[in-house]
Parts: C-alpha cells; sequence; structure tokens
C-alpha cells in the first residue's frame, strides 16, 4: 500500500494514495464543509461531483482553490482550509447558491432537517449579496413523493442514488445552464416514469426539493372522527429508528413506547405489521416449498428461484423493467397488505365494524408503501384494504404534534389478536431478514425436525449481494440475497440468462432493507446508523420468546377459525396478488 | 398513454439500430450515436431517444440528459429551408443580430424553433469563414453575405 505525507492547516497527515483531500483533513479532525458530497461508506455509495464548492480549500503552489471532495491528496501538499481567501470563496459560492432558493425556510417540510439551512446556519451568512432571477419549475406530485426543483440545489446525489445504486435510470440533470433541472427523461412526471418511490432520493435529499407526500392531516381526521375505527399497524424497521426523531442514540429500540405513542394519539387498535409478516411467511414459506417440491418431482414447469415480495420499491422495479419475469416472484402480498386485509375481514368480523367505517393506518419506513396501499388490486368496492401509509418521519410529526412526550412515556404492548408476532417478523426489518424467517419456518415443515438454532448468521450482513447454502436435513437450499435495486438486478441479469442456480431469493429496494428506507429519520449519509438499527432489529429478535413465525399462537388460531390452511382459497383471495407489466406505460406522448 | 405523434416506421427504426450496432451499441458512445441518429432523421425525436437508450441499455432520462444538454441536438424537425444566421464576433459587431430580430419578427418563431407551416427553422451559428462577407446567413446550404435588417424580406421571398 502507497502512502502519501501532506500538510493540512499546519498538522501532518499521512493517508494511502488516492485518498482526497476532504478524507485525508476528516481523518484528522478538520471538518471541511461540504454539500453535494455525501458517502455511504460501508456500502460503496459516494456522491463527489464537485459541484457546489463548498469544500474548496487552498493548496500551496496551486493558482485556483481546489474542491476537497474530488483532488486528491499529494506528498508535500501544503493545505489551508480556513484561511480569508477560502472563506470568502465559501461564503460566495453559499450566498450564489442561496440567491436561488426560495427563502421559505419557515414552512419548508425540510426545515430543521436541511444541510442547506445548516450550512447557511454554520457559515453564519445574515445576508445575500446577489440578487437575481430565480430558477422555477413545475411541482410534480406522485403517490409517494413530491418533487419541487426551486429548491434544488444541483447536488445530484438523488440522482447518483437513483442511476448507481439503485439503477433505476427515473432522475437525470437535463437542459444547461440555468434551465438545468434534475428530471425523469422528456421532463415527464415521476409517476410516469421509471420510478420505484423507493425514496432514496428523498432520503439523501439536502433540501426539501425531494420530499414526501404528507398523510398526517388524513390521519388525524380520520382519529378525530368518532364513527370511524382506527386500526394502526406498524413495520418492524420503524422501532429501530424513530428514537433518533426524539433525540435517542440510532440503534435504540423503541417498541413499548411507540404502542404507547400510538395508543395516545388515539388510535382504536394499535396492532404490528410484525403480526402480518409471520403471516407473510407461513403463505411464502409454503409457496417456497411448494415449488420446490414439485421442483424436485421433476416439473420443468415450476419456476425457480422464488423471489421475496415483500417490498412495494422491488414490485414496481420489476414491474417496470423486468415485466418479463413477473411470474417468478411470491404471490405473497406484503405484510402492509396482508394487514389491510386480515383487518378488514376477520377482525371486523370480530368487532362487528362495516369496513367502510374502519381505517387502517400503517407506519412505515418507507415511502413506496403509500403507493402500494393505493393499488386498485387492494381495495374491495373502492374501500382499501389499507387507507393512509405513513413514514416514521411522520408519525414522529404526529407525536409531536400531539404533545406526547414521547422519552417518558412508559413501554406498553400491543394489542392482540394482531398484535403478537415473533423473533422471525421483526428480522423483516433488515437485508436478509425475511428470508431468515422464511428459512426457520421452512426447515421445520419440510424436514419435520426442530430447529436447533434459530440464528444463521450466514445470511446476515450489509454486503450488498451475498449468498448461503442451508443444510435442510442433507438437502441444500441455496439462498441468494441483494438489498439496493443496482444489486437485485444483477441477480435478475442471471436469473434471465439462465445463469442463477438459487432456490430462493431475497430482495429489498433499500441499501440496508427497511432499516435504511425511503421513509426512515433522516441519516444524512452516516451509515454507522444503520448499523446500529440492524442490530437493534436483531436484539428484539433475541428478546422475543417465540421466534418461528409458525408458532405465533395467533397466527395458527387465525388459520384455525378463518383461513384454514396456508394457500386456502381463502388465503388465495386475501392474501395473494399478481402483477402486471407496467414496461410500455410511460413511453412518451 | 394518450396517442403518439410521431410513429417511426419499421425501416427508420432498423436504420437506427443500425447506427447504434455501428457503435458497438457501447453506453459510451452516446453522443457519436445521437450525432448519427440527427443526421438520420433531421432531429431527435422522443422515440428516437428511448430506441437509442434501449440499445445502449441506458436509462432514456440521461439520453434526454444529453439531447437537451448540447444546443447541437434538437428535438424540433428542422424546417424545409432551415435558416442559419451567424452570430460569430465579426457578424455580431456588423449588426446580426438586427437581422436575427428581423427574421423571427417576420417568422413569428424564437431561435430554435420552426415555422407552423414547417417551412422556415430559425437558428444561431458562430462563424461560417467568411468574415469578409459579414454578417452572413445561411438558407439550407445557399450563403447570404453583407445582409441588412432590410433584406430579410428579399432572402425570404426567395422561397415563398
Amino acid at each position: 500500500m502507497e502512502f502519501v505525507n501532506l500538510t493540512i492547516d499546519n498538522k501532518s497527515v499521512k493517508v494511502e494514495k488516492g485518498t482526497s483531500i476532504l478524507k485525508a483533513a476528516r481523518s484528522v479532525g478538520i471538518d471541511i464543509p461540504t454539500l453535494c458530497y455525501m458517502s455511504l461508506g460501508d456500502m460503496n455509495i459516494e456522491n463527489k461531483p464537485g459541484g457546489c464548492r463548498i469544500c474548496v480549500v487552498e493548496v500551496e503552489g496551486r493558482r485556483n482553490l481546489a474542491p476537497a471532495c474530488c483532488t486528491d491528496a499529494h506528498t508535500d501538499m501544503v493545505i489551508k482550509t480556513n484561511t480569508m481567501r477560502v472563506l470568502n470563496a465559501r461564503r460566495t459560492v453559499l450566498e450564489l447558491i442561496l440567491s436561488d432558493h426560495p427563502a421559505d425556510c419557515l414552512i419548508c417540510a425540510k426545515s430543521g432537517n436541511c444541510e442547506l439551512q445548516t450550512m447557511a446556519h454554520k457559515l453564519g451568512v445574515r445576508e445575500i449579496h446577489y440578487k437575481g432571477e430565480m430558477s422555477t419549475y413545475k411541482e410534480d406530485f406522485s403517490p409517494s413523493i413530491i418533487r419541487d426543483m426551486d429548491k434544488c440545489i444541483m447536488c445530484r446525489r438523488c440522482e447518483m442514488m437513483c442511476n448507481e445504486v439503485q439503477t433505476v435510470g427515473a432522475l437525470w440533470g437535463v437542459n444547461r445552464g440555468f434551465q438545468a433541472v434534475v428530471s425523469p427523461a422528456f421532463e415527464m412526471d415521476l409517476e410516469k416514469s421509471t420510478c420505484t418511490y423507493c425514496g432514496q432520493c428523498v432520503a439523501v435529499c439536502p433540501t426539501g426539493a425531494l420530499t414526501e407526500v404528507d398523510h398526517t392531516n388524513q390521519v388525524i381526521r380520520a382519529l378525530a372522527d368518532p364513527s370511524k375505527t382506527v386500526v394502526v399497524q406498524t413495520a418492524p424497521a420503524v422501532r429501530a429508528a424513530l428514537g433518533e426523531e426524539f433525540g435517542l442514540k440510532p440503534g435504540t429500540l423503541v417498541t413499548g413506547k411507540l404502542a404507547a405513542a400510538l395508543r395516545r394519539l388515539g388510535f382504536n387498535f394499535v396492532f404490528d405489521t410484525d403480526f402480518a409478516a409471520d403471516l407473510t411467511i407461513m403463505e411464502e414459506g409454503t409457496e417456497l416449498l411448494d415449488r420446490l417440491g414439485r421442483h424436485l418431482n421433476g416439473d420443468k414447469e415450476v419456476k425457480l428461484p422464488i423471489l421475496t415480495s415483500c417490498c412495494p420499491g422491488w414490485v414496481n422495479f420489476f414491474e417496470k423493467q423486468f415485466p418479463e419475469m413477473k411470474e417468478i416472484p411470491s404471490t405473497a402480498r406484503s405484510p402492509q397488505q396482508m394487514f389491510g386485509a386480515i383487518a378488514k375481514t376477520y377482525f371486523a368480523e370480530k368487532i362487528k365494524v362495516n369496513r367502510k367505517d374502519m381505517v387502517v393506518v400503517s407506519v412505515m419506513p418507507c415511502l413506496a408503501k403509500k403507493y402500494e396501499c393505493q393499488r386498485e388490486e387492494f381495495a374491495t368496492d373502492g374501500n382499501p384494504d389499507v387507507d393512509f401509509s405513513i413514514s416514521t418521519r411522520e408519525l414522529a410529526a404526529l407525536i409531536k404534534g400531539a404533545n406526547i412526550d414521547f422519552n417518558l412515556l412508559p413501554d406498553e404492548d400491543f394489542d392482540n389478536p394482531l398484535g403478537e408476532s415473533t423473533g422471525a417478523a421483526v428480522i423483516f426489518g433488515t437485508t436478509g431478514g425475511v428470508i431468515e424467517a422464511a428459512v426457520r419456518t421452512a426447515y421445520e415443515i419440510q424436514t419435520k425436525k426442530k430447529l436447533e438454532k434459530v440464528d444463521f448468521e450466514e445470511l446476515r450482513g450489509l454486503e450488498g449481494v451475498r449468498e448461503a447454502t442451508i443444510d435442510f436435513n442433507g438437502l441444500p437450499i441455496r439462498i441468494g440475497i441483494a438489498h439496493g435495486l443496482g444489486n437485485a438486478r444483477k441477480l435478475l441479469e442471471d436469473i434471465k440468462a439462465g445463469k442463477s442456480y438459487f432456490h430462493a431469493i431475497e430482495i429489498m429496494a433499500c441499501p440496508g432493507g427497511c432499516i435504511g428506507g425511503g421513509g426512515q429519520p433522516l441519516h444524512h449519509g452516516d451509515s454507522s446508523i444503520l448499523k446500529a438499527r440492524q442490530m437493534a432489529i436483531y436484539q428484539e429478535d433475541r428478546n422475543k420468546p417465540i421466534r418461528k413465525s409458525h408458532e405465533n399462537p395467533f397466527i395458527v388460531k387465525l388459520y384455525e377459525e378463518f383461513l384454514k390452511h396456508p394457500m386456502s382459497e381463502k388465503a388465495h383471495h386475501l392474501l395473494h396478488t399478481h402483477y402486471f407489466n407496467k414496461k410500455n406505460e410511460f413511453i412518451i406522448e | 398513454m394518450s396517442s403518439v405523434k410521431i410513429k417511426l416506421n419499421p425501416k427508420e427504426v432498423e436504420k437506427l439500430k443500425e447506427v447504434c450496432v455501428s457503435f458497438n451499441n457501447e453506453a459510451g458512445e452516446l453522443i457519436n450515436v445521437l450525432h448519427k441518429a440527427q443526421s438520420l432523421f433531421g432531429y431527435l425525436p422522443a422515440e428516437v431517444q428511448e430506441i437509442v437508450a434501449q440499445e445502449l441499455k441506458i436509462p432514456v432520462a440521461k439520453v434526454y440528459g444529453v439531447v437537451t444538454f448540447y444546443s447541437f441536438f434538437t428535438m424540433i424537425p428542422k424546417g424545409q429551408h432551415p435558416i442559419s444566421v451567424c452570430t460569430g464576433t465579426a457578424c455580431y459587431v456588423r449588426g446580426a443580430e438586427k437581422v436575427l430580430d428581423e427574421f423571427k419578427r417576420r417568422l413569428k418563431i424564437e431561435v430554435g424553433e420552426t415555422s407552423p407551416d414547417g417551412k422556415f427553422s430559425l437558428s444561431c451559428l458562430r462563424c461560417v469563414g467568411a468574415c469578409g462577407l459579414a454578417p452572413v446567413v445561411l438558407v439550407g446550404e445557399k450563403v447570404y453575405g453583407r445582409v441588412s435588417p432590410d433584406g430579410v424580406a428579399e432572402i425570404l421571398a426567395e422561397y415563398e
């Protein structure tokens, strides 16, 4: 390994050759400010277009200032990061950016969480010396994401996430100069583009240019309506991240406080999507074993590998980009939708409430869930199984708005019958979790033996693509895992080319899985936060008395009383779905 | 989906695909492919961009990004008689802008646009190497020198 020695602000620094000035400076505690730059170190995700010029530094002997994020450190460089010249340039750059940015911070959805605002504060900008024309652009509302390009600072982080990480290709910088904007092809609306609503663009946007569609008002209205029975479900990844919105350390589990907060908000029944995750395993696991069994019996028609179908971003991805493979994913609906279907049938009957008088709200780490619950196939007579899906961030806003001191709440339990869950359901929140949960159940059903060790370390981690072979009592089951749609694409291309040797593949659209979802508290590029959330999820799993989905007593009861058995006619009707070819829908007019 | 305005015929699609193949369908050759495609069709309608994206296996948003970045590329079909007004330094100081304004006024179109009847399109270019004749106007391949705003009507009349 080759190293270079240089001086930054009179400090000697030794770094590996090829390291940027920015990283070299940060390694010795010199925090050069950045705006467009973003790095998710452990996942090899880095955005450094060198576009904003906030990170400029003075390099001795160099005529102009150098952008620290995309200039390599060289031996004997003498760098100053805080000279008068640098400070002036930095401030000028920021003032120019601000001169074309709406100053509506007071009412901006991103206020308090905006990196541009933070930078203006950090650099102490009190006046903008440049007045001129402001660029304006149409607002774009999709079911999940709002684009307000007037607030875009052209950092291109969204473009990098959408293309390099997710390979979705919905967003790209178009036009030039003052007219330049990040946009779908032909400046069509997001809804018509290849967008999957994974929300990773929203998760990395430094300003209010990309935000989620806010459903909190609809939820408040439903809660205030005495004629409605309002039922809430909350996804596994929410409990591992919500605490961050209330100043708690990343990775703090807040399951009990979460249930308590939802109850205080006035939800009539506080349930858990984890219950539906257990149900998903029953259906998806059975489907896996069914396909596997037929395959082993020489059935050439059967499609393997089976792909998980819990993630709506991923479903949108293959419907829009790989529609020829729409028969391969499991037909099992996502836990959100399974929950809605059971709540508005089984549970509604139990409490004798008409489905039209029941409002099901989901709290999700996800923006694609907003679109998913609006899909026509998930409604009966126009009444959706899930009425509103709100993000972890929106729930935090609801709690704050209701004057609830989250940190003082006692730990409470979820209600029954749709609130009981197992450790297998909890791990749905992280990459590798769905398939591990499926293996725990499928193993016992297939081998009719008790699983001694339920932890499958070989399925865990944060590598983009992972594979493992699990021994089903002599039968090797080959499993693939991908998170991030770019990684998913690799596995899909292999399947398409007939090169895939997996029996089952788990795919989650967001890097890290749901813990890194587009609706989670913003991590501002700190990947240690994702790790902490993942640890929390596995901790919750370990804490659960029951850790296998098929042992959830309320799931057993649900089948006994209502569904009969997995993949029964009723289960098929309520818990399974089919997919569409959406490839041609967005050809230009 | 609403109606498609332009529909390439299969032969044209085939030709376009051949252009892509001549550059080995390489994503890095996007600009060259677009260059050829524009000389083939005169402009780059959305469909052409879709096909190029498909063949080069890149997002159509990227293709559109490149098309809209370079002023050479256009999504508007050129007129039957494309008019180019040189706005290079020599022509500019000799009053090219006034000539350009007169074309705009008479044709009721802006630079980069095509008249509704499809007859004329208007663009600017930088120096045709005939600075001695400044200001210079090109209609199709024909060069007009020492054009004054008063001469614009006469030039247009030649093509009516």
